[in-house]
């Protein structure tokens, strides 16, 4: 019988965590900068590009650190463009393809109130590089949210289009809410240690945050949706793999390619 | 031998790659230079945001400066805490930045960024605090686009962060 040190498995748990919260940025960084060039407005091409660049700086900066947790000697590019699907740690919510602009800035909007609940407990975290991350990434999440409320505000109270496309995207994101909160892919003792998140403990507050703006949108949660789930255990929808496909070829193609 | 307020001094100059007109240390990117162990020079610098594109860049540049005055162990350092915030931008940097036409920062409120609407911004030109937002998110991650309705100029002002 093996007896493992629980050390050990929370610092491997660690690297896990730190690999999932990286993702998360990494996949909606790729969404958002698919619209690059394609957004309806010069300023929200800026808008989105550089939420994008943000996000991905987050992304950098924790699958960096989630290599030096792994201890492999695994960089953040060989995170980003050499795992598979499966081996990706993100919510469902951040892979899905952008469908039409309600949808885009709905998804940006209900990530960065997520993200805002999560970096602001993990600004405490006993992890010090993760906690570095986190308090310089909430001001920028926090930003973001600014500017994609208002479009969900706007769009809501816009015309019988736009809110008949406001309401669909939500409609259309709303399966993907419960994934967001499931704590099963993040070891206990992370948690415990006041290393971790509990993303479970953040629903309520990110629930009301969602009410309210809702509410000054005038739409309404559908609330009839079946939740998807598995993700963050790397099943994930087939958006992922073409995501990927995209983003991974040229290095796949040219490994250590630079410019 | 170089002593180490010669090398700050030359780390202090090199600008910022996206506001040349401010150094990194007007905009508060210089965190520290000290002598490391082995008897190199450790430069620390911090991002303004953290997809700031300028890191490489002002790593590179920091490197080649201390270069021109022999200092060639050289070894550059990123830090992000305590995060970079707009207040650490010096009083000189927030004169230059007005001179060069772009508005300063406000100072920023503990509990999470302003929503740029409700801030009352000085036109850099004429000096009128009758402007609006045009967008959020300008040319590039620290600035904000407005426009005066005095003067009717277009600046660049860097969001309070
Ligand atoms: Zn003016």
């Amino acid at each position: 019988m093996t007896v493992e040190d629980p050390r050990t498995t929370a610092v491997t748990g660690l690297g896990h965590y730190v690999l999932g919260l990286g993702d998360d940025a990494l996949v909606l960084s790729e969404r958002c900068a698919e619209l690059i060039t394609r957004s309806p407005t010069i300023e929200e091409d800026l808008a989105i590009s550089n939420i994008a660049l943000d996000l991905l700086g987050q992304a950098r900066g924790l699958l960096a650190h989630a290599g030096e947790l792994e201890g492999a000697g695994r960089s953040e590019d060989d995170l980003a463009y050499l795992r598979l699907d499966t081996q990706f740690r993100n919510c469902a919510l951040a892979e899905v393809p952008n469908g039409d602009f309600a949808f885009v800035m709905l998804r940006i909007y209900l990530l960065s109130e997520y993200f805002i609940l999560r970096y602001a407990a993990l600004a405490d975290s006993a992890d010090s590089q993760l906690s570095a991350i986190s308090a310089k990434a909430l001001k920028e999440v926090s930003y973001h949210k600014l500017h994609a409320r208002d479009w969900v505000i706007r769009l809501g109270r816009g015309t019988a289009e736009s809110a008949k496309r406001a309401q669909a995207a939500l409609a259309d994101a709303e399966p993907y809410f419960d994934e967001l909160f499931d704590d099963t892919w993040i070891h206990p003792d992370l948690i415990t240690a006041g290393i971790a998140v509990s993303e479970a403990a953040l629903r309520d507050q990110w629930q009301a945050a969602l009410d309210k703006t809702l509410s000054e949108a005038d739409l309404e949660l559908p609330g009839a949706s079946r939740p998807f789930s598995g993700a963050r255990h790397g099943r994930h929808t087939e958006h992922l793999g073409n995501l990927l496909a995209l983003t991974q070829s040229l290095h796949r193609a040219h490994p250590g390619a630079s410019w | 031998m170089v002593n180490l307020e010669d090398i700050r001094t030359a780390a202090a100059s090199v600008p910022d790659p996206e506001i040349p007109v401010l150094t990194i240390e007007d905009l508060g990117v210089l965190r520290d230079v000290a002598w490391d162990d082995a008897g190199g020079v450790v430069v620390v610098i911090t991002p303004t945001y953290s997809g700031c594109p300028a890191m490489a860049e002002i790593s590179n540049d920091i490197k080649s400066t201390l270069g021109h005055i022999g200092v060639h162990d050289v070894r550059v350092e990123t830090v992000l805490a305590p995060a970079w915030s707009t207040d650490w931008i010096s009083d000189e940097g927030r004169t230059k930045l007005s001179t060069y036409g772009i508005a300063p920062p406000a100072p920023t409120r503990r509990d999470g960024p302003v929503p740029l609407t409700l801030v009352s911004v000085r036109c850099p030109q004429c000096n009128s605090s009758d402007t609006k937002l045009i967008t959020a998110f300008g040319s590039t991650a620290c600035k904000a686009l407005r426009k005066c309705r005095s003067c009717e100029e277009v600046f660049d002002h860097v969001k309070p962060y």
